[in-house]
């Protein structure tokens, strides 16, 4: 029989080494997966276009950078309320509706010119995802009333409220009545930091938050206090944290960084406001920071990893002819193995021959 | 100096490469690739236009090599699997709405590559758009609709307010009212193209308020199976779904984009593709019917049949004046018809006589 | 309103919330052992699909079901053995079990888009369904909306009732002080969690076996997180979670007839009702119990259980 034994200390090689564990256990069940449902395409050359190709490839890397980029940014709002055991579930609300406030002051300032606008674009966004996750706060904090729930059902509302501006004030006016925004002017775009791709400058912000965070949970107060909040609530008012502060704290900023990664999307490689804004990055970047344990610095590689997942998985669709519902099997087996392994860390397995 | 020779070797090389490419351009097959915004499997929408590839890629046989990727979201992952499909192909096509600014930046960047955008309006050099008149469809089934109920009451599943849904619904509206001048069309709108659940929820909702026969502008054959388990009468949406309501089906509108796609990729094979802007319906073959069903009495058979006729050869248009909107201002004089652009393009507006308000 | 069409809106509203009842009572006794699992959207899923394979398969009504049964239970079992033998957080596993269950239910199903069933009708109940009015409204349901009844009364009953009930709420409560006294936490909870997945695989099939007699991928479309929601919603008190349904299904209908009846409020604004109602009956709720400690919330939900001895 298997034992698990606790570790005295977490095992600092398992750390490294059970990630490592996680992804071959995957590709061997996608191997597996692949010899089973391919009967004459060579299996090797699957895995080169779902795993290498997107690293390799020209165009396919930027395009990795991209979509890693939201998953990045929300993952880390996201991971900070975790460890608090704030469970915004739905960030891809707060995604929508900072894309809908950064999008209308941009059509607000519809061919104006000026190096104002982009930061004002941001603040809205951030102000928006902030204030819409401050719902889910006041009710937490004024009437007990759970987050998971409040944040998911005010996702629904977030995106029948973008169908509505499309319908309605954000229409563009020119466009034959469909819901779509005009596109944004050229002052309204996110800058461009590779030339010919649409790797845009919020690939830059997300690894700069991402160091942020890594050095405000390391250093500063409140990273302690929702430390200690998540893993031991109880301490935590001993040591005089208020709970109040980092529920709200954990969504204002959960909430903020979903809004600014939906402006980052609309003003960079959406260009406009469409039905399509929400495209599941919100619950995406939930898998995204568990991935990586919650750790800053691994959101980094994990989104990468989810990011690589998507564009190999397009990858494979088109040219194996493979459905969509491959990328979905695999992104959860992914998340299975990483959980299961970790349990490495912190747990000795022993076979136990003796009965007990 | 032997740099020299060599660069000239491979200058040698690289030429005969280039030039063993081009000499097969000719009998190298056309490679064409389509972009969906469903499953295939949802036998509406994506499923007609993948009918219409299996149809072209008959019809040119070796001809064509032909790429198709399902469920792809109208959002900025469009772009790239447009541009990664525009790096391996001849032509492109894009079957939704959605697709078509990022088809247009990416028929910039490959001005080489054909792109072909179903229902959009953007024209570029490379960029063609092509869409259906499926209000002439709208106008049959209207004409069958108000002759079939008996409760007076058309109830309508719709999904989006974008035009060309509302011009589905006036369409089937003018026609039933033509031949049924006490009809009324209510009108639900479920705010998806695709969720089966929804659909037959609201196809009960419409069935409860007093309607028996059914029309949708929604994806999935979940009406047709509430219409047939109720007794009442529907229509099929975008292909046949006599499948799943053989007594309920009356017939059906059939997208039928085979032919537009087998002519577009064998001028890509020609050479004499050119951009243009396609907006055809039952005269050109694009809208077509599926069976009639035997349970219609024979005069309305032959009415709906009449229509079908008379629309394939350009004889009457469903919407002929005089009409007036909603709210009571004219819009069509009399004998006048609307041209594309912009009445038919951008129509946001319900006729007169629909009771419905217009979703805002 | 005439008769019929409110005897109409009441089966409507029993047949959109059928579904969220079976997945949310199950999910209940989940939570009550102190377990959260939030993948029951992709447990939902699965059971919508085998249920429609083996009712096209055989056209047995019986066999549809027990398939659409073990369908969840088999995948939840993916959920037991991660978060109870491997300790993983359960938010996480939760989300993955959902992903992987839309996955493979789209992968596995792609043959039986083209195909249609025979859906399980409604019985009427010999006498008493004659019985103007109330004949039509109680006794002419589906088989299942009753099942769905039943199955409320028996986890209320198995929970408040029974010894083992009695022994799954300790444990959702203080599994350290449960496992002291000698109850084995891993094994009712894996339990569990397999009556939580049999449960949604029958509310998954309800929508292909009785709704709509197609199966299509993402057929669920959403579901599987109402559930959730209705389990807190509820209290984690059984029979509201038949309230919770009620509303939630019946304001999901209810506006589709406002707009047949052309009540004039834009259809986006109508369509954000269920998600807002629900969370303003869950703030009112909570005012009336301000002053009282929640005692219903299982004080070990979510957290990790391992022996150390």
């Amino acid at each position: 029989m298997i034992k698990l034994i606790p570790r005295v200390e977490n095992s600092k090689a398992m750390i490294l080494l059970s990630p490592l564990l996680a992804l071959t256990l995957t590709a061997l069940s996608a191997l597996i997966i692949f010899i089973f449902i391919l009967d004459d395409i060579k299996v090797s050359s699957v895995f080169f276009t779902l795993f290498v190709l997107p690293l390799t490839d020209s165009y396919l890397f930027p395009e990795l950078l991209v979509k890693a980029a939201p998953l990045m940014i929300i993952g880390l709002g996201l991971s900070i309320g975790f460890r608090a055991g704030i469970w915004n579930i739905g960030a891809e609300g707060q995604y929508v509706i900072g894309g809908i406030a950064g999008g209308a002051v941009g059509l607000y300032f519809y061919n104006v010119e000026g190096f104002w606008l982009l930061p004002l674009m941001a603040l809205a966004a951030i102000i928006g995802g902030m204030l819409y996750a401050s719902i889910a706060a006041f009710l937490k904090i004024r009437y007990q009333v759970n987050e998971i729930l409040v944040t998911l059902m005010l996702t629904y509302v977030a995106v029948l409220f973008l169908s509505a501006m499309l319908q309605g004030p954000l229409r563009n006016p020119a466009g034959f009545n469909f819901p779509e925004s005009r596109i944004f002017h050229d002052s309204a775009m996110l800058p461009i930091i590779w030339g010919g791709t649409r790797l845009h400058v919020g690939f830059i912000i997300a690894i700069i938050i991402s160091f942020v965070a890594w050095f405000g949970i390391k250093k500063h107060m409140f990273g302690m206090q929702i430390k200690i909040s998540g893993s031991a609530p109880r301490a935590a008012k001993f040591a005089g944290f208020n709970d109040n502060k980092t529920v709200l704290y954990s969504l204002l900023i959960s909430g903020g960084l979903a809004g600014l990664a939906g402006f980052f999307e609309a003003s960079g490689p959406a260009g406009q406001l469409t039905p399509g804004l929400p495209q599941f990055y919100g619950f995406t970047a939930i898998i995204v920071a568990f991935l990586a344990r919650l750790h800053p610095i691994g959101i980094l590689f994990s989104s990468l990893l989810i990011a690589l997942s998507y564009v190999g998985g397009e990858e494979v669709q088109i040219e194996y002819n493979l459905p969509s519902s491959i990328t979905q099997i695999f992104q959860g087996m992914l998340l299975f193995y990483f959980l299961a392994c970790d349990i490495l860390i912190k747990y000795k397995v022993v076979l136990n021959k003796t009965k007990n | 100096m032997s740099k020299g020779r060599f660069s000239s070797i491979l200058k040698l090389s690289v030429l005969s490469t280039v030039l063993a490419f081009t000499s097969n351009v000719s009998a190298d097959p056309v490679k064409a690739a389509f972009v969906y915004i469903g499953p295939t499997g949802d036998h509406g929408w994506t499923y007609a236009h993948d009918e219409g590839v299996k149809y072209a890629k008959e019809k040119l046989g070796d001809d064509v090599i032909m790429t198709t990727i399902e469920n792809v979201a109208e959002n900025s992952d469009s772009e790239r699997v447009i541009t990664s499909l525009a790096r391996k192909n001849d032509i492109v096509f894009t079957t939704s709405f959605g697709y078509m600014n990022p088809t247009v930046k990416v028929a910039k960047r490959y001005p080489d590559v054909k792109f072909e955008h179903a229902t959009g309006y953007m024209l570029e050099d490379n960029v063609s758009v092509y869409s259906a008149r499926f209000y002439e469809g709208r106008h049959v089934i209207g004409k069958i609709a108000g002759r079939m109920t008996e409760s007076n009451v058309i109830g309508y599943i719709a999904s989006f307010p974008i035009p060309e849904v509302i011009r589905g619904i006036n369409s089937a509206f003018l026609a039933a009212k033509s031949v049924n001048p006490d009809v009324q069309i209510k009108v639900v709108w479920v705010y998806s193209w695709y969720d089966p659940g929804k659909e037959a929820d609201a196809a009960n909702a419409l069935i409860a308020q007093g309607a028996d026969v059914l029309m949708q502008h929604t994806d999935s054959t979940a009406a047709m199976t509430v219409a047939e388990e109720k007794g009442i009468y529907a229509f099929g949406q975008a292909s046949n779904m006599r499948e799943w309501g053989p007594n309920a089906q009356l017939t059906g509108i059939i997208n039928d984009w085979g032919p537009y796609y087998a002519d577009r990729i064998a001028a890509v094979r020609d050479g004499t593709w050119s951009s243009s802007d396609t907006f055809a319906g039952v005269q050109q073959g694009m809208v077509k019917f599926a069976p009639m069903n035997n349970n219609m009495p024979t005069e309305v058979k032959n009415e709906a049949m009449k229509a079908i006729i008379d629309l394939s050869m350009g004889a009457i248009h469903p919407f002929t004046g005089p009409i007036n909107k909603q709210d009571g201002s004219p819009w069509l004089a009399e004998g006048e018809t609307p041209p594309n652009f912009p009445d038919l393009l951008t129509m946001d507006f319900y006729v007169e006589g629909i009771d419905s308000q217009y979703p805002n | 309103m005439n008769e019929s069409l409110f005897i109409n809106i009441i089966i409507g509203i029993s047949i959109a919330s059928t579904p969220l009842i079976f997945a949310a009572i199950g999910e209940l006794l989940v939570e009550r052992s102190g377990v959260l699992n939030l993948g029951v959207e992709g447990m939902m899923i699965v059971g919508a699909l085998l249920g429609f394979i083996v009712q096209f398969h055989t056209g047995n009504p019986f066999l549809a079901v027990v398939a659409a049964l073990l369908g969840g239970m088999a995948i939840s079992s993916i959920f037991a053995f991660l978060t109870q033998f491997l300790l993983t957080n359960q938010v996480a596993t939760g989300l993955a079990l959902t992903l992987f269950g839309l996955g493979f239910s789209a992968f596995a199903g792609r043959g039986y888009t083209e195909e249609t069933i025979v859906l399980i009708k409604a019985v009427d109940i010999p006498v008493l369904s004659d019985i103007p009015f109330i004949g039509p409204l109680l006794f002419s349901m589906n088989p299942l909306v009753y099942l769905a009844f039943l199955m409320v009364y028996l986890v209320w009953w198995f929970l408040f009732r029974t010894k083992q009930g009695l022994i799954l709420r300790s444990i959702g409560d203080n599994h350290d002080a449960a496992h002291a006294i000698g109850h084995n936490v891993v094994r009712y909870r894996f339990m569990a969690i397999l009556f939580g997945g049999a449960m949604a695989g029958v509310g998954g099939a309800f929508l292909s076996l009785v709704q709509v007699p197609i199966w299509g991928e993402d057929m669920t479309a959403g579901r599987g997180w109402i559930a959730l929601g209705l389990v807190v919603f509820a209290s984690w008190q059984p029979f509201r979670i038949i309230l919770g349904a009620i509303l939630f299904g019946g304001i999901t209908v209810l506006q589709l007839h406002a707009q047949g009846f052309d009540i004039r409020i834009s259809a986006q604004y109508l369509s954000m009702l269920p998600y807002l109602a629900t969370i303003i009956i869950l703030v009112s709720l909570r005012i009336r119990l301000k002053n009282k400690t929640n005692r219903t919330v299982p004080n070990c939900l979510g957290r990790i259980f391992h022996s150390t001895s």
